[in-house]
């Protein structure tokens, strides 16, 4: 491979606090050399081929925490073939892939097939996660560390919730010990019990059962008092309420350690959206309200929530051409993760080094894993944004297997023009 | 009847009558309207037309019903339609089958109008969607019941010749029901003034905003009150405990006449069916000729729902 020079771009890499006009140079190995505003063309040799980035913006590539893959059991929603496009026409170029599967990843022989399938047929890094529990079923705790020793990175039952109390502060007891990631889909089974969506004004009109924003608020203030008792790496996947905001608010203030996250769907829709029950937008944790969602993007800006995901979840199209209680949960969204979440930095909801920084070293520091920065012998997982470029979703033009993106015709500014996995051009846009 | 005016001249927007929500004042005046005629038409000796002959009407219930599937089923056959009733219990539904797919298939028969009953709130409009004949719901899940609300409407303007400032009660398990979510945004548009009588846990979240007060104390709630609603508690739809007994609620929700002296003193009484006596209402007053209206609305039901098929079964 030769050395490659990008040059007079728009560097931003939270981690290293880099955010200006320069360059990257890649090694011949696929590392990166050099990254920001030393790599100028002045300081580059005559000889050496350049490739200008015409003030383009030049990211880590994203680092996505919460992506359901469908293999094994549910190839015909998304595998990694399918996967890999996606996310890579998204600049996403890491991604910790949920064990609900079938069957599910619970053990060590399914984290040797996840990873040789990984290998072979994905062009991304899959961090595979395995389940809490044995079959998610909430009852048998799976061997964080036999797991872990695999190459887990994180564990959680993925849309189930941990309900009993004994078993969460002795899963969280014993994950202390392998130092193993707890990642906890906030939400207390009996109160969320037949609900479809937020419990509110809408919920009364449209007639669906509500679930109440409190069923997650319980599990994280439960949990939060089991991490005084039995410290461990926990971290709530995604928050949707403002109560739970300013529950985390204030156990970060007292200085609890601990991280949580948000799907993008709950950042940039809200419970009006889902309007003449659109399917589409059945989503776990449920779109909540305006006030919500204000609350989260504030929960953002002080610090309260770390990361943003995707909450990938490609469902086919007959799952959801159903009546809304029977529909299939979920919304696929790997590909549009980085422009969505530009919305908010065009409508100055947030800055444009904290937008990274959640979908790169936040996630990564968490996960303790190498990626989402620019470092010196780093592999160069990069991604280059037209942060300007307006589109329009559409779902026939999405590379992901299933359809169901909650955002069809919304018109976005900012789409990936390159994505590089290992220093090499792993996604390319054409038009 | 003042606010009823003939408005022959009103264009009918709506293809389909998915919920009180989706009518305008004039659309619902005319549906009244028509049904007043209907009503003569049914206590005459000769009580069918023939307005929809040729026409088809599949009446498709995934619920259970009585009053109003055979209402409907009375409705279009006195109107001249073929009326087909689909058995679920038989159906290919039981075999699997998706809404959607029943939907196709009805919808290569050609019909003209299908009834829906469905447990799931939105199936009406998700069929909607997929047919090309004209969609009337027989209520969805605890959304909407469209055609009792304006039964319910006939059946007052019948007694008092208006709606337009009465005062409304609507109580019991409010959270579960359908029929009251119609006759909120119904009597609302009517201009009425409604209340709604429920213990908490049968008040479903932010229903003030629909343009109701609230009351957990019946006697406060039925005060000055022209019409008093009951609700059967739908204990079919309760996942765990709503209530500790009926015993409690009907001691302190039940309508008894110690309650209903806080009403008007010719307030009328009104219940969809099916009642339960002793549990939400006392049997004396649910027979009471005087006050209780119950047969009188399933009488005009039928008026109603002709009324319905005729102006929606029209439109295509």
């Amino acid at each position: 491979m030769k050395e490659k020079y990008l040059i007079n771009g728009h560097i931003i890499d939270p981690k290293n606090q880099i955010n200006e006009i320069g360059g990257l140079i890649i090694d011949s190995k696929g590392l990166i050399k050099a990254a920001g505003k030393k790599v100028s063309i002045e300081n580059l040799p005559d000889d050496a081929e350049k490739i200008d980035l015409n003030k383009k913006v030049l990211i880590p590539g994203i680092v996505d925490m919460r992506v359901f893959v469908g293999e094994p059991g549910y190839e015909y929603k998304e595998n990694f073939r399918t996967l890999s496009n996606a996310a890579l026409s998204g600049g996403v170029t890491s991604v910790v892939s949920m064990p609900n599967t079938n069957p599910v990843i619970d053990n060590v022989s399914m984290v040797d097939f996840l990873k040789r399938r990984g290998r072979d047929k994905s062009r991304i890094n899959i961090f595979p996660a395995a389940s809490l529990t044995k079959n998610t079923d909430g009852k048998q705790m799976t061997e964080f560390g036999l797991l872990k020793r695999k190459g887990i990175v994180a564990f959680t039952d993925g849309v189930k919730s941990i309900q009993d109390p004994r078993l969460m502060s002795r899963i969280m007891n014993f994950a202390s010990q392998s130092k193993s990631l707890i990642m906890q889909h906030a939400e207390d089974n009996i109160l969320a019990n037949g609900g479809l969506i937020n419990e509110g004004e809408i919920s009364t009109r449209l007639g669906l059962q509500g679930i109440p924003s409190l069923a997650e608020k319980i599990i994280v203030e439960r949990d939060l008092s089991f991490l005084e008792e039995y410290f461990c790496r926990y971290h709530i996947s995604q928050v949707s309420s403002k109560k739970t905001v300013s529950v985390i608010k204030k156990a970060k203030a007292e200085g609890k350690i601990f991280s949580s996250g948000v799907s993008i769907n709950n950042l940039s829709l809200n419970e009006n959206d889902i309007g003449d029950f659109k399917t589409f937008l059945k989503l776990s944790p449920p779109l909540r309200t305006e006030d919500d969602r204000l609350a989260l993007i504030e929960g953002i800006n002080d610090g309260a929530i770390d990361v943003i995901v995707s909450d990938h979840k490609p469902e086919d199209e007959e799952s959801k051409r159903l009546t809304f209680s029977q529909a299939a949960t979920g919304a696929s969204g790997v590909e549009t993760l980085l422009p969505l979440s530009l919305e908010l930095f065009h409508n100055k909801n947030l800055d444009l080094m904290r937008l990274i920084s959640c979908m790169t070293c936040n996630p990564a520091k968490i996960l303790d894993i190498n990626k989402g920065n620019l470092d010196k012998g780093n592999e160069a997982d990069i991604c280059i944004v037209d942060i300007n470029k307006p589109w329009v979703v559409s779902k026939n033009e999405l590379n992901s297997k299933s359809k169901n993106t909650p955002i069809e015709n919304r018109k976005l500014q900012g789409q990936v023009i390159q994505t590089y996995v290992k220093g090499e051009i792993a996604f390319s846009r054409t038009d | 009847m003042a606010i009823i005016k003939k408005l022959k001249a009103v264009k009918f927007n709506q293809n389909h009558l998915l919920g009180i929500q989706d009518l305008s004042f004039s659309e619902v005046s005319q549906i009244l309207e028509e049904a007043k005629d209907f009503i003569k038409l049914n206590k005459s000796s000769s009580k069918k037309i023939d307005l929809l002959r040729g026409k088809t009407q599949i009446n498709l219930f995934f619920e259970p019903s009585t009053r109003t599937q055979s209402s409907f089923e009375l409705a279009g056959k006195r109107l001249g339609a073929d009326v087909m009733s689909m058995n679920i219990v038989n159906s290919a539904i039981k075999k699997g089958e998706t809404l959607i797919d029943t939907a196709m298939t009805l919808n290569a028969m050609h019909p003209d109008v299908i009834v829906v009953r469905h447990q799931d709130s939105g199936a009406p409009n998700l069929l909607s969607q997929k047919v090309n004949c004209a969609v009337i719901n027989a209520g969805d899940g605890r959304r909407e019941h469209p055609t009792q609300a304006l039964l319910d409407a006939l059946t007052i303007i019948n007694r008092r010749g208006k709606i337009e400032g009465l005062k409304i009660a609507i109580c019991g398990d409010i959270l579960h029901s359908r029929v009251a979510r119609s006759n909120i945004y119904l009597m609302n548009m009517l201009g009425a003034e409604v209340n709604v009588v429920a213990p908490k846990t049968l008040l479903p979240h932010s229903i003030e905003k629909l343009g109701v007060k609230t009351f957990t104390d019946m006697k406060e709630g039925l005060k000055n009150c022209d019409i008093v609603m009951m609700l059967r508690l739908q204990n079919e739809r309760m996942q765990g405990s709503f209530l500790p007994s009926p015993r409690e609620y009907y001691e302190y929700f039940g309508l008894t006449p110690d309650k209903l002296v806080m009403a008007n003193k010719d307030a009328l009484i009104m219940h969809p069916g099916p009642m339960n006596r002793g549990v939400e209402i006392d049997t004396n007053l649910a027979d009471d000729i005087n006050r209780s209206v119950i047969k009188e609305q399933v009488e005009l039901g039928v008026a109603v729902r002709m009324a319905c098929l005729k102006l929606f079964c029209k439109k295509n």
